[in-house]
């Protein structure tokens, strides 16, 4: 049976996500312009589940600073750090960051609130350092949220085992003291039918971002991991626990299901299934992908949709019986996952070969952020001698134009898929040779 | 008789190569890129055609590498010097495994397999560090023309260390060696011990494997390849034409096409 047609569903969900972006920004500069507060949380762990319950807005300063890299207008906030006093050294997010505050929460897309609290995970190490500077400017609580980390890599501790119960029971007393905090801050009272219709919303989210990359696993591919996932990947960010953000994953699968029944792929001419691994380069964020899909290649999948979302790929689902005890086993799997697919991302990656059936594998380290980027090396050389499969390693930043060059870029880019192009024209031919 | 060319934009130096269908080298030219990358390009190959006295018609299919493979506006597609160089180097000499170009601004490392793909490659990044233009500044300074380094530098009997890695302060760098009285040729030595360690690094991230060709323009330096022998523990393969491996790989893909627009004939011949 055909599919029911659906009216201008292709795109859908790349038009309805830029939008609630552009909502989401206007409701922050309206928070802003009220002289009112918001929590700063960071995308690995966000704990949205429980700031949405005091109905915290929430600030994700790592898309504040992307976007003004994608706005072109990066260096700006950049060379305001460091005339300040920052090291061309420091992580870039951090630098446009601490610019926003030194102007007073002026943006590209409005006005940033200032923060009543900072919220973060153990996932990141400069995720703590960056707090701090907060903390330092607004005397404003500090939380982090201790996530015990995978012992033995590729080998995560399960439910009912003595390990995973343990570190189960140290991350719920951590959120029991988030909640007392926010209750301290928002003057209001945990409610638990709340964070039960968050947590349900969530649900929803996760089970949708958990289908989508599934989906993206088809021929051709529906989306492009880099470019319209990193915007999937916002809205599953800034609308992780609400209505909306069910609604527009649920909108999304139903959008990739019809792509993948009519056969629409993302690209008219899909030569080449690409892996991305690292944080995508900002700065030129279109050309950087363009340089790729010139030559028929397209990113069908990547790690930064696993780290990114705090290991939403994982698609855990809470039990609404049981929500604190649930929350606190969600945060820690979910997070754990999102600091192995960071740390060890050929642990994914080997997998993704054969599930995403992919011609190679490109690794992007950048040059401000040591926390993604050590190891990438390594990595690669493990991919390299246990899978035949082409890798190219790309340097630059995800922040600071000043180190992306690129003509430098698209000369490397180019002899990657000259070795791809003639890699395959051999395989063809030595096919062709066994048929006589 | 069917000619293929290879016109290699270099930011330093342009290079073009005409071939025969035999893969052998008829003619080629070297001149200065200088500013006008487009007028570089098309006097290259001007003066590789007038070498042999050939016509323009008489070329099938012309190839532009190099940073400027963009600006050869006569060419008839384009192919990165990383691909070309591992072409060139594989058809000189079939052995290699590894190649090390080493340019006026960049250096490369890229290991090919037996028909020249590209298995892996690596170059320095965003500085020009470990390349001929680090040469170029020592030459600056020592007031010593590029052609002599080498042999200068092979004089040397106790080198010292550089220690910058920055092309720029490099200059200030033997500046500063030869007021502290050092030879010019132990400078120099320890100017081309330098390159080579990075050059040794580059090789390391993507395999050194016998045997492994000396490409561009330092490769005419007998310094370089003398402490590259040293450092790598090999011999590395060199040749009066391993500045011109780019152009030459160019024209061995130029040629790669003049061959598949052809019809295939079966001559005669019958079962």
């Amino acid at each position: 049976m055909c599919p029911k047609p659906l009216e201008n569903v292709t795109g859908r969900g790349a038009r309805d996500g830029a939008a609630l972006f552009k909502n989401w920004f206007s409701d922050l500069t309206e928070t802003a312009n009220a002289d009112e507060r918001a929590a700063y949380v960071y995308v690995m762990g966000s704990m949205a589940e429980v700031l949405r319950v005091f109905d915290m807005p929430m600030v994700f300063p790592e898309i504040n600073s992307l976007q003004t890299a994608v706005r072109h207008v990066s260096l700006d906030y950049l060379n305001e750090a460091e005339d300040y006093g920052y090291s061309p050294d420091i992580c870039g997010y951090v630098k446009a960051d601490v610019s926003v505050q030194l102007q007073n929460g002026k943006h590209p897309l409005g006005r940033i609130p200032k923060p009543s609290i900072a919220v973060l995970t153990n996932a990141c190490n400069t995720y703590l350092k960056w707090a701090e500077i907060w903390e330092r400017m607004y005397s404003i609580p500090m939380f982090t949220l201790d996530i015990p980390a995978t012992r033995e890599a590729g080998h995560p501790s399960r439910p009912g085992e003595k390990q995973f119960e343990i570190d189960k029971q140290y991350v719920q007393g951590q959120i029991g003291e988030l909640i007392e905090t926010c209750e301290n801050i928002s003057a209001k009272k945990f409610d638990m039918n709340k964070l039960t219709e968050v947590l349900g919303y969530v649900n929803k989210m996760t089970r949708g971002w958990e289908r989508i990359l599934e989906l993206n696993k088809s021929t051709p591919s529906l989306f492009n991991a880099l470019t319209e996932g990193t915007i999937y990947l916002g809205v599953a960010n800034a609308f992780r626990g609400t209505a909306a953000g069910a609604k527009f994953f649920t909108d999304l699968v139903e959008e990739l299901e019809y792509k993948t029944a009519q056969g629409i792929g993302t690209l008219v001419d899909e030569k080449y299934r690409l892996c991305f691994i690292g944080v995508p380069c900002y700065p030129i964020f279109r050309r950087f992908n363009e340089m790729f899909s010139e030559w028929g290649g397209t990113f069908v999948t990547s790690t930064y949709l696993q780290f990114a979302t705090g290991g939403m790929n994982l698609g855990f689902q809470y039990d609404l019986e049981n929500p604190l005890e649930s929350l606190a086993e969600g945060v820690l799997i979910s997070v754990r996952d999102a600091m192995d697919s960071m740390f060890n991302p050929e642990l994914s990656v080997l997998k993704m070969i054969d599930d995403f059936n992919l011609d190679g594998i490109i690794y992007h380290p950048i040059k401000s952020c040591r926390t993604v980027s050590t190891g990438l090396a390594d990595n690669r050389r493990y991919i390299m001698e246990n899978r035949d499969i082409p890798t190219l390693f790309v340097e630059s930043d995800m922040m600071d134009p000043r180190v992306v060059s690129e003509a430098q870029m698209k000369n490397r880019i180019d002899a990657f898929f000259e070795g791809l192009s003639s890699r395959r024209a051999r395989k063809i031919k030595a096919k062709d040779m066994e048929k006589i | 008789m069917p000619y293929a060319a290879g016109v290699d934009v270099g930011s330093t130096q342009t290079k073009a190569v005409i071939i025969n269908e035999e893969k052998k080298i008829v003619a080629r030219s070297l001149i200065d890129t200088g500013a006008n990358v487009i007028k570089a390009a098309e006097k290259a190959y001007l003066l590789a055609l007038n070498a042999e006295k050939l016509r323009e018609e008489e070329i099938e299919y012309v190839v532009g590498t190099g940073y400027g493979r963009y600006k050869v506006t006569f060419g008839n597609t384009q192919v990165t010097e990383i691909s070309c160089h591992g072409r060139g180097a594989i058809t000189m000499f079939p052995g290699t495994q590894t190649v090390l170009d080493m340019g006026g601004q960049d250096t490369k490392a890229i290991r090919v397999n037996e028909t020249g793909e590209i298995i892996d490659f690596c170059m320095n990044d965003k500085c020009a560090a470990g390349t001929g233009r680090f040469l170029g500044a020592a030459s600056t300074a020592l007031d010593i023309p590029i052609d002599k380094l080498g042999p200068t530098a092979l004089t040397s009997q106790k080198p010292v260390r550089i220690s910058t890695t920055c092309t720029v302060f490099a200059e200030t760098e033997v500046l500063s060696w030869l007021g502290k009285g050092k030879k010019i040729q132990d400078i120099l030595m320890g100017v081309h011990l330098s390159i080579a360690s990075r050059s040794a690094a580059l090789l390391r991230r993507v395999g050194i494997n016998e045997e492994v060709t000396f490409t561009g323009g330092v490769a005419k330096n007998l310094g370089m390849v003398s402490v590259l022998n040293e450092k790598l523990g090999l011999k590395v393969n060199v040749s009066d034409d391993s500045p011109y491996m780019g152009a030459l790989g160019a024209a061995l893909f130029g040629l790669d096409h003049i061959f598949a627009s052809r019809t295939p004939v079966l001559q005669g011949r019958t079962l």
